[in-house]
């Protein structure tokens, strides 16, 4: 958290919610989208089938807090071992939170943290459990 | 309800109940209720305040002959108008179900060893699962494919490709299932092209793809082109097919994605029926004769968690499609009325946690598709929570199908839960819920006219959001996840491995082909292609056997097509 953040403690989150690649399930991200909403928090979504490139461009002009890529499609590794690849070359590498959300085997999930995932999200996730993940890794 | 059998039984239908008798049990009834039932419930009151089936339908505490339809020939017998009861006159007694468990991931060799795997354990039709890549269209090194080559299924870029998938299987003995939509006609043509180059007679192909365009943009989200032109292939599948493929179905219209992208039961078969009304419409106004091409539909719905609402479900849409069927399209021929579906269990109900769990909520599943008599049905694997299932899952699951075949007699007797007065209101209630989307879908100017508002698409979302609220207040229990969870360490499972080589050879192979073809014949069947696509009267299928004889690959075919048809974006709500 930088100083300027915790300043404007006020602003809503802001959280941009995202498809990559080919996959078209979209029913948990957007239960997540407006689960996020209701709590309070300003929310993007993408829509289907983005390129890593556009998600991380537009993620930086939005200057949202938290990146939610959801990937029930099996695509999860290499998709966000790319989107972290995109993430290093950015001048802030870090300036928001990474959660990803789907159908994951445990040791990618133990995987993706290690590559610096914040959350991983899944079918069983609460609403309220959602919420409190994203309060707490966007710092408020 | 009584009222509604006084009204019905003017019309001087067979009724199923007298009115003495109506009327004698609704006075008991409420007798019951004052007396017994008020004691009882005085010192031991009822755990909810009201009671929801699963698609949120309220129901009561119990049912008597007051709530049956008035008549019996919206019952019927099975093999007959209206088809309640079901399609054929000896169901099950003549042939089991057909029991097709999905499969396909890896390159065609991989999957072709699955599917002789899995007809050694007894499976009776294939079904194939295509990577997202081949869903949608696109090859194997398209940029857009990445990590997604061979991941969800089957890799099929070229015709070589699909020739290997059935390598060793004949085709006029097992029929093939072949889930894929946007780029259905593409991987048709490549089956005819195996078919033909083996010297199999078209005709005696059995088979299916599920070439339901609508429901993508509705539910599933696979597509490329914009609605009209879509519409347009499908159309052109089925003209062909009525044409060379006797034994075919052209389309597997699906309720089951709608489902799973979190619409209630109710939901499903009216979004359904809806769609098959605009492909049914569009047909027929090309001039083909509803009898040519209708008998050749088929259907997919998802047999989900409420065992009785589901069996009235199955049995609601097909009383309904009987009946639009002959009153609205004018269809002559009882074939062309008879709802013949596929079921598959809800692979969203299942859980990560204890998932040995899965297995059991799979055959309760599976049991309701039974009871409410489908053709052929697909049961999930145990680690479809995880990853694509592993062969010891897809046993298990093929299994519970033949531990229902053959040990509980659910085979013997036809719709056995025809004529309980629960199921039959039920079914009542299902069906006029068809009516009333349907007059709302009328409303807002017609199928097309609602995705473009994105009605449906709200509608799922609505009822997703509502049910994941549900299950996280603990209204809609789920074992092992907001109920007799376990503490400490989760089971394993053994879980599928994609070869991580997969992708390289496919792409290797599919480069290797393109460098091999004659160049002068893929031109040329381009350019016909082409041609034939700006000309909407002309049938698409013709050139596209030729372009793939030719060893265009999918993507080739699908990227010039885009040039004449366009692409589509969806505009997301939620």
């Amino acid at each position: 958290m930088t100083a300027v953040q915790e300043e404007t403690v006020a602003e809503p989150i802001r959280v941009m919610l995202a498809k990559i690649g080919l996959d078209g399930h979209d029913r948990g991200v957007k239960v997540v989208a407006r689960t996020l909403r209701d709590a309070g928090m300003e929310v993007v979504y993408t829509g289907l089938h983005r390129r890593p490139e556009q998600v991380v461009e537009a993620a930086v002009q939005e200057d949202v807090d938290i990146l939610g890529i959801s990937l029930l499609s099996g695509a999860h590794m290499p998709i966000f071992t790319r989107l972290f690849d995109l993430l290093a070359q950015l001048d802030e590498p870090h300036r928001f939170a990474i959660v990803a959300g789907g159908v994951m085997p445990d040791e990618d999930e133990t995987e993706l943290k290690q590559m610096g995932v914040g959350a991983v999200l899944g079918q069983d996730s609460t609403p309220e459990s959602i919420v409190a993940e994203i309060r707490s890794l966007a710092g408020r | 309800m009584a009222d509604d059998n006084t009204r019905r039984s003017e019309r001087g239908i067979a009724r199923l109940t007298t009115d003495a008798l109506a009327r004698a049990v609704t006075d008991e009834l409420a007798d019951w209720e004052r007396t017994e039932l008020a004691a009882f419930t005085a010192r031991r009151p009822e755990t909810r305040e009201s009671y929801l089936s699963g698609s949120g339908l309220p129901v009561r505490r119990v049912y008597t002959p007051a709530d049956l339809p008035a008549d019996w020939s919206d019952i019927g017998l099975p093999g007959r108008y209206p088809f309640t009861r079901g399609p054929y006159p000896t169901m099950y007694r003549g042939r089991t179900w057909t029991m097709r468990q999905i499969a396909g991931f890896g390159q065609a060799e991989e999957t072709n060893q699955r599917f002789r795997y899995l007809i050694a354990q007894g499976q009776t039709g294939l079904s194939v699962d295509f990577d997202m890549p081949t869903l949608m269209g696109l090859d194997s090194d398209d940029a857009m494919s990445l990590g997604e080559v061979g991941r969800e299924g089957v890799a099929i870029d070229v015709l070589p490709d699909m020739e290997a998938l059935f390598e060793s299987i004949n085709l006029e003995d097992i029929s093939v299932s072949m889930t894929i939509n946007p780029s259905a006609w593409i991987l048709l043509a490549m089956y005819v092209a195996v078919a033909e180059r083996r010297g199999y007679d078209l005709n005696k192909l059995s088979g299916t793809i599920q070439n339901d365009i609508l429901k993508e943009y509705v539910a599933q989200k696979e597509w490329i082109f914009p609605v009209r032109p879509s519409m347009r292939i499908v159309r052109d599948t089925i003209v062909y097919c009525s044409q060379h493929m006797a034994r075919y179905n052209p389309v597997n219209i699906s309720g089951y994605h709608i489902s799973e992208a979190g619409a209630n039961a109710q939901q499903e078969i009216a979004f359904t029926m809806a769609i098959t009304k605009a492909y049914v419409e569009d047909v027929v106004a090309t001039g083909v004769d509803v009898d040519a091409f209708a008998p050749r539909l088929s259907f997919f719905f998802v047999s989900q968690a409420d065992i009785f609402e589901e069996v009235a479900k199955f049995r609601a849409v097909r009383r309904y499609y009987a009946k639009m069927m002959r009153e609205h399209f004018g269809a002559r021929s009882p074939e062309s009325m008879r709802l013949r579906f596929h079921a598959q269990t809800a692979a969203a109900t299942l859980t990560k946690p204890q998932p040995m769990n899965n297995i059991i909520r799979t055959a309760l599943q599976a049991l309701s598709a039974v009871l409410g008599g489908a053709q052929s049905l697909h049961t999930n694997g145990l680690d479809e929570a995880y990853t694509i299932p592993s062969e010891q899952a897809m046993k298990i699951a093929l299994r519970t199908q033949q531990i229902l075949a053959d040990e509980t007699g659910v085979t013997s007797v036809i719709d056995p839960l025809g004529g309980s007065y629960y199921v039959e209101n039920l079914t009542c209630e299902l069906e006029r819920g068809i009516d009333d989307h349907m007059r709302k879908i009328e409303e807002l100017g017609g199928v097309e006219a609602a995705i473009e508002q994105g009605f449906f698409q709200r509608e799922i979302s609505d009822t997703a959001y509502d049910f994941a609220r549900r299950k996280a207040n603990g209204d809609r229990p789920v074992v092992g996840v907001n109920k007799y969870i376990d503490e400490g360490e989760p089971e394993k499972i053994e879980t599928h491995q994609l070869d991580p080589a997969s992708e390289a050879r496919q792409i290797a192979r599919l480069e290797q082909i393109r460098a091999d073809r004659a160049p002068d014949r893929a031109t040329a069947a381009l350019e016909q292609l082409l041609a034939v696509a700006k000309d909407d009267s002309a049938n698409l299928m013709p050139a596209t056997i030729e372009a793939v004889k030719a060893h265009l690959s999918m993507g080739e075919i699908t990227g010039a097509l885009r040039e004449v048809f366009g692409s589509y974006t969806e505009t997301p709500v939620f």
